[in-house]
């Protein structure tokens, strides 16, 4: 319960600052100043509009479908915070510690599809209808090369479970329950001779103990871009043809809470690729000879330093993603429906399937 | 006590689904039944088959419903709507079914099978999940079995395919 709790809040804090940070970035982008008014530099933006929106008259068209179009918002955001369960933020610090996370995370957010299909249909409009098949269709053919990717990371490191990743990318390794006597080699070879195992930091990231990774990081990226609904691929919520999408018709706090299932799904897609992929809450400063950079930027588990910098460096790297994802939105142009297909079959797949391949073969070398 | 209340929801979201005209209705409380399913198992140690349950069923079978169900009516029409026919042969089968589940669960007896009582309560002894065992069952005790559903998966997907190409004017 208290879990349940710190993670809502944490969540909306994030979310919050997110909402200034897309405004701020996109003004930046267009060269324009972005919101003043409302506090310093306009920081109370994102506040006073929650507020507004909370305010608001919640408005159910007479031709909707009564109880799904109100039941639609629940759904979609339980669907994504309920991802949030696996997560962990710090080395000890994880609202549900179960041992086939990573599966567990995929197959949840699949039920936000269902969502998304209830509040189209419910809304009983054509543009909602119109933009809920696409967001579904979408995120289905997206779910294939996301997964595989996913699917290299655990074939390296021989785990479902986020935890037992994540202490695998850092100094931390043998502390985990199982691992004690394991070893990181650079580049996960022993061959090479280097063990990297108490030098930490970025060169036991995933990325680094198989560079194969780096390329199943970008396919991850591009995919998550396109299951959290992100330019380029916004064709579900294109404004110039489809209004605003499936939320159309949602005024209120059920567009509040839809306006945050939606960047929820951002920012746990960015947690996700941080775990899998950018050395979950490790530090990126290796140990060199004398100068203990990741001993000194890791703190104790157990204690308070052990959490703040595994919650520092967890949502430092998180907000970095976040932030490539902003500025991806004002520099590509939208992509046409059938490009999108083309982009997720004929090139993410065949390359996602390459990688799954090599990374069995990377995994050999690293045994 | 838990796995009464999710088998109450099961039950009841499964006769709604049956009882209700409504096609979409039925279709999002197949999504209830799913989910509380899914829960049983998780009660049952079995983590591994709850979140199968939840990416093949939810994520794709129910959704494929939906989409069927969106696609082939339209939203004036009254088509949404289920109708009633075959009511005598309907009765008739799932009655027959009824008491031929019934004479089974009642002759097998299972309060007195001997492994009921043997049965641990500690299953995983030690393990965090199911998933490695299955793995190593997969690929060694079942890999034929496996294997050949992999197959048979592979022949529908070509067919399906097929199926859906157009047709080239030679």
């Amino acid at each position: 319960m208290l879990a349940f709790l710190l993670t809502l809040m944490l969540l909306l804090g994030i979310v919050i600052v997110l909402a200034y940070a897309e405004r701020k970035v996109a003004a930046f982008m267009q060269d324009r100043m972005g919101p003043t008014e409302a506090g310093p530099f306009g920081s109370l933006q994102s506040v006073l509009d929650v507020l507004k929106l909370l305010q608001k008259e919640d408005i159910v068209p007479a031709a909707a479908d009564q109880k799904l179009f109100k039941l639609a918002p629940i759904l979609i955001f339980a669907a994504v915070f309920a991802g949030f369960a696996v997560i962990p933020f710090t080395p000890d610090l994880i609202p549900a510690g179960i041992g086939i996370g990573v599966f567990y995370l995929l197959a949840i957010i699949s039920l936000d599809v269902v969502g998304l299909l209830m509040a189209g249909w419910g809304s009983n409009n054509k543009y909602a209808m119109l933009g809920a098949m696409r967001s579904v269709a979408q995120i289905v053919s997206y779910e294939i090369p996301a997964g595989l990717a996913i699917l290299s990371v655990v074939m390296i490191c021989q785990s479902l479970d986020f935890q037992e990743i994540s202490y695998q990318q850092g100094i931390l390794l043998n502390r985990f329950p199982g691992l004690e006597f394991e070893t990181n080699w650079l580049f996960g070879i022993e061959a090479l001779g280097i063990n990297t195992t108490n030098i930490g930091g970025i060169t036991t990231w995933n990325i680094f103990r198989a560079p194969i990774l780096l390329v199943a990081f970008v396919i991850y990226f591009i995919a998550s871009l396109a299951e959290s609904n992100r330019a380029p691929f916004d064709i579900p919520e294109a404004e110039s043809e489809l209004v605003a999408g499936f939320h159309v018709e949602y005024s209120g706090f059920r567009f509040a809470v839809l306006f945050l299932a939606e960047y929820s799904m951002m920012v746990l897609v960015s947690l996700v690729a941080v775990i899998l992929f950018l050395g979950s809450w490790n530090t990126p400063l290796p140990n060199l000879t004398a100068l203990k950079f990741a001993n000194w930027t890791t703190g104790t588990v157990g204690e308070l330093s052990g959490i703040l910098w595994g919650g520092f460096w967890l949502l430092s790297k998180t907000f970095v993603l976040l932030f490539l994802q902003l500025q991806i939105r004002w520099t590509y142009p939208r992509l046409r429906v059938d490009q999108l297909m083309h982009l997720c079959w004929k090139v993410l797949t065949p390359v996602a399937l390459g990688i799954v391949l090599l990374a069995g073969i990377w995994r050999l070398l690293m045994v | 006590m838990l796995f009464y209340i999710f088998a109450a929801v099961a039950i009841v979201s499964g006769a709604y689904m049956v009882l209700t005209r409504n096609l979409l209705y039925a279709g999002f409380s197949l999504l209830l039944t799913l989910l509380s399913i899914a829960a049983i198992y998780v009660l049952l140690f079995a983590d591994f088959v709850a979140v199968t349950q939840l990416m093949v069923y939810v994520g794709g079978v129910l959704v494929l419903i939906l989409f069927g169900i969106m696609l082939s009516s339209r939203v004036h029409d009254k088509s949404v709507m289920s109708e009633n026919t075959n009511v005598g042969w309907g009765v008739t089968i799932s009655m027959l079914t009824l008491i031929g589940l019934s004479y089974t669960i009642w002759q097998a007896g299972f309060s007195s099978l001997p492994w009921i009582h043997q049965a641990d309560t500690s299953v995983l002894a030690g393990q965090k999940s199911t998933v490695q065992l299955i793995g190593i069952k997969l690929m060694t005790d079942f890999v034929l079995p496996f294997e050949i559903a992999s197959l048979l998966l592979l022949i529908a997907l070509m067919g399906a395919a097929y199926i859906a190409t157009e047709k080239q004017k030679v």
